[in-house]
């Protein structure tokens, strides 16, 4: 597996292609990519910060990783996370899952997503045209993590 | 027993400090909150969607806690 928290920005083009670069066992790729969204509950953004705990992120990250390739036959998994400021439009997170079929590279991808929502130490601060405000937690994502616990 | 307690986001702001060390007789997590609560009026540390992690782990306020540990206060993470 692969976990990088990173200030920098990413391509998810290329992040997706590296998936089954050199191993072609992988029959499936499954990505997620999330982006900063110029609005929020009402509000324009115009940009936010991402805060996060340096050392636990990664090993918050890892656990959840590492869960994902216990339950799913995973040929590759990788999480990127951005930290610091954001603009409207950039990519903040992608989670890739490789896999010989389909399936589990589907499950894995929504597996980790679910879990990262949930469990990993991240802080969205968004500069809205209100000024600036920390984001909620919302309850759909307890909701989307509990069907994963049976 | 010392422990060192570190705040994020919303609390650290709150509380206009990242981190602080106490020192007591704690048995849990829930006993060093209670501790910053009295003694910081740390009253953000009471709201009901709290988060706390013991040693970089996420944890329950019913955590156990030994000399050295390191503990964390946030609210609800908002990654994704």
């Amino acid at each position: 597996m692969a976990i990088r928290v990173q200030s920098t920005a990413f391509d998810p083009g290329a992040e997706v292609n590296a998936m089954h670069a050199a191993n072609v066992g992988v029959g499936a790729v499954v990505s997620f990519v999330g982006y900063v969204r110029d609005f929020n509950d009402g509000l324009d953004v115009a940009g936010m910060f991402l805060e996060h705990y340096p050392g636990m992120t990664e090993k918050a990250l890892g656990k959840i990783a590492t869960e994902a390739e216990q339950r799913w036959p995973l040929l590759k998994l990788e999480v990127l996370h951005r930290i610091g400021a954001l603009e409207p439009g950039e990519p903040i997170v992608f989670v890739g899952a490789a896999s010989a079929h389909r399936q589990a590279a589907f499950d894995a991808c929504a597996f980790v997503m679910d879990y990262l929502k949930t469990r990993a130490p991240f802080w969205k601060k968004e500069n809205t045209s209100d000024g600036p405000r920390w984001v909620e937690g919302r309850d759909s994502d307890h909701a989307a993590v509990d069907r994963w616990r049976k | 027993m010392k422990v060192t307690v570190k705040y994020f986001a919303r609390y650290r702001e709150a509380l206009g400090v990242d981190s602080v060390k106490v020192e007591g007789d704690f048995a849990t997590v829930d006993d060093v909150r209670a501790f910053l609560v009295q003694r910081d009026s740390a009253d953000v540390l009471s709201e009901q969607n709290l988060m706390c992690a013991r040693n970089e782990d996420l944890c329950q306020l019913d955590e156990p806690v030994s000399d050295g540990d390191e503990v964390a206060f946030f609210p609800t993470v908002t990654g994704g």
